[in-house]
């Protein structure tokens, strides 16, 4: 960790007595890469990139927002058509949060599918678990801010489930909302919040980036750096990567904002709430929808919440329940299988969820749920024990295996992946 | 770059599923949703409001909609888009009649309305507009075209969805049999036949060209900034595809060595 020589005898001067540009050269600049990430690695900036958005048209948000349920719905109108670019700046904000979770979602299965997860990034993925929870509350809160029909139905319906809780249960509901509904008291609490926690998230963000600098990223190996041949300096090998990726994503992003900025939301939140009278269908926003499938599958209230939360609580330990030794799906014939048909499962929660509770919806919720939960608990234990995964190659830069594999097939390989 | 299209694929995937989730939300048990596909000068990434369209459809919301709905969040100065001229709109607004207040004595009065301020809502709150209507409540339409799911079309459906209840349907009082309205039967009488209206501009006075002209005015009054929005999207988008294919030349070219190492 030997500094660098600044020429700059100011930043020298700093430097000496502060050492930020030290630490940004070593974090940012030589920081020691796989040279062999692909693009699913990515979405890490991508996320730090949708948050720093989030924040930044927040904050431009908070400065012309009303937190009063009389004046909530109007004050966003006023967003939309008085302040300048305002209708600009909300639907950035809108959309944002969905193309947040969109993001975040992928970079989840990226892990999930090249064992991310794995020693000695442990504290690192539950690091990232604890983000999701965060940036979930957020949005949630924020959902209900513009104070239209699903924000006060959502909230109603979200807040109520604490009185599933034994005892306190109602106790808690009451005092979450600081009344006997779900009412201005509520509002003005959730807009506090919705401001605070996405700092929460930073500081949580920045633990991730000290844990992931630890041992640097995984790769789509799966397998340890061997040494200085295999890695390449972040900057500006990444950097000019991320920048790429960046540009690709916010086409994306503005495509939805300028063109389709509504089509992620709900028609039923442009209606002014009104606690008198209730939606036909009361839905999450997209992003929670395969949690609500969770919930609803549970005929018992209690329990509904509790493999709700469990969904999540599931991915805290998932690194003591797959215990195989391998970290990338690449060579675990068996593991990809089931990758494939977890994210089909999360998909397919995710339809249900939004989905009336009838019929052959509440079935086909119950069996996908029971998945979910038996590919974490039951399938994953199991194929650490039985799954018989192919040899691993030796290091990054040389993809060739340590036996078995025919050294052919094995450069074949490896230019597929490059 | 084949790795970039899996990543793309995934993410549309994703995005994709989150939208058919969405779509087609159940309707009602008892009918209604018979929902008419138009085409609108509105649609699309290039769409625009036609302003003689939008004019129109102002004089239909005036004359037939305005003694029932009201459009709280538009002021008179927001009819500059309509293409009328400030002279235009000072007259406009001469024509309504606002309360002001309180003067010098304490008192609330009637004035003649001004450019700056808000279009007056018919009712001056909900339980009069019940009050006056049989129980019923005359949505504010500011917001209704995003209100509603596939919004113009289902307007466009409901205003020319008017028709004879099927016999073994029962009409009570006060309420209409509508093709489109979920569960088919609507407190709002049938509001536009057409032959009572005469359009300053000289347009059909058929009750779908009404119709469209009036769902053109209400899209316009839920998303007045559509078309700036659109025009700045096009050179947005414009941009950021420039600025993709310049990073992604800097990458190939810083990654260059990386590339040819490896081969």
């Amino acid at each position: 960790m030997a500094s660098p020589e600044f020429k700059n005898p100011v930043v020298k001067w700093i430097d000496h007595r502060l050492p930020v540009f030290s630490f940004m050269h070593h974090e940012l600049h030589e920081y020691p890469t796989p040279k062999n990430l692909s693009y699913l690695w990515n979405l890490g900036s991508l996320a730090g990139l949708a948050l720093v958005t989030m924040i930044v048209t927040g904050i431009i948000l908070a400065m012309h927002y009303t937190p009063h349920v009389d004046h909530a719905f109007a004050s966003v109108e006023r967003i939309m058509r008085d302040v300048n670019h305002g209708w600009l700046i909300r639907y950035i904000h809108m959309n944002g949060a969905s193309f947040f979770f969109i993001v975040v979602y992928i970079h989840i299965f990226r892990g999930l599918y090249y064992g991310s997860y794995k020693a000695p990034r442990e504290i690192l993925w539950m690091l990232g678990v604890v983000i999701l929870l965060l940036m979930m509350a957020t949005a949630f809160m924020g959902y209900v801010l513009p104070w239209g029909q699903m924000s006060f139905w959502g909230a109603t319906v979200i807040t109520n489930l604490f009185s599933a809780i034994p005892l306190v249960g109602d106790g808690i509901v009451t005092w979450l909302w600081g009344g006997f509904s779900v009412d201005n008291p509520t509002l003005s609490r959730f807009f506090a919040l919705h401001y605070l926690m996405p700092f929460l998230i930073v500081g949580v963000v920045i633990l991730h980036i000290i844990a992931l600098h630890r041992f640097g990223s995984n790769n789509p190996l799966g397998i340890d750096v061997s040494g200085k041949q295999d890695t390449i300096p972040f900057h500006p090998y990444y950097t000019s990567k991320d920048l790429f990726g960046a540009m690709v994503f916010l086409t994306i992003f503005a495509s939805a904002i300028f063109f389709y900025p509504n089509y992620l939301g709900h028609p039923d939140n442009y209606i002014p709430a009104n606690p008198l009278q209730t939606p036909a269908h009361i839905v999450p926003e997209w992003y929670f929808l395969p949690f609500y499938a969770i919930l609803r599958a549970i005929p018992d209230k209690l329990g509904g919440v509790l493999f709700m939360f469990g969904a999540i609580a599931v991915l805290f330990v998932l690194p003591w329940l797959d215990r195989s030794p391998v970290r990338s799906g690449r060579f675990r014939p068996l593991f990809k299988v089931f990758f494939w048909l977890l994210l089909a499962d999360c998909v397919l929660l995710g339809y249900l969820g939004g989905k009336p509770a009838e019929g052959i919806y509440v079935t086909l919720s119950r069996l996908a749920t029971a998945y979910y939960f038996i590919h974490f608990l039951v399938i994953l234990p199991l194929l650490s024990v039985v799954e018989k995964t192919r040899p691993l190659p030796q290091s990054i830069s040389m993809p060739i295996s340590g036996g078995g594999m025919g050294a052919a097939v094995a450069a074949k390989r490896g230019k597929a992946d490059a | 770059m084949r790795k970039l299209m899996r990543v793309v694929s995934v993410a549309t995937g994703i995005v994709a599923a989150a939208v058919v989730s969405f779509s087609a939300p159940a309707m009602a048990a008892g009918g209604g949703g018979d929902i008419k596909q138009h085409e609108w000068t509105f649609d699309g990434p290039f769409g625009h409001f036609d302003k003689a369209s939008l004019q129109r459809g102002f004089q239909v919301y005036r004359e037939v909609c305005s003694s029932c709905h009201g459009i709280e969040y538009i002021s008179f100065r927001n009819f500059a888009d309509l293409g009328y001229s400030e002279a235009e709109i000072k007259a406009i607004a001469a024509e309504y009649e606002v309360t002001d207040g309180p003067n010098d004595e304490g008192e609330m009065f009637q004035r003649a309305a001004i450019p700056a301020d808000r279009v007056p809502s018919p009712f001056p709150n909900e339980n009069a507009a019940r009050s006056a209507n049989g129980g019923a409540y005359p949505p504010d339409l500011s917001l209704i075209v995003k209100a509603r799911p596939d919004g113009a079309n289902y307007l466009y459906s409901l205003l020319t969805g008017y028709a004879d209840a099927p016999s073994d349907m029962k009409v009570p009082d006060g309420m209409y049999y509508n093709k489109a309205y979920s569960g088919n039967l609507i407190a709002m009488p049938q509001p536009l036949y057409g032959d009572d209206i005469t359009l300053a501009n000289g347009g059909d006075t058929s009750p779908e060209a009404l119709a469209e002209d009036l769902v053109t005015f209400l899209a316009w009054t839920s998303e007045p900034e559509m078309e700036t929005r659109k025009r700045t999207g096009i050179a947005v988008m414009l941009f950021l595809f420039v600025m993709c294919f310049v990073s992604y030349g800097s990458m190939r070219y810083i990654w260059a060595d990386v590339k040819k190492a490896k081969a």
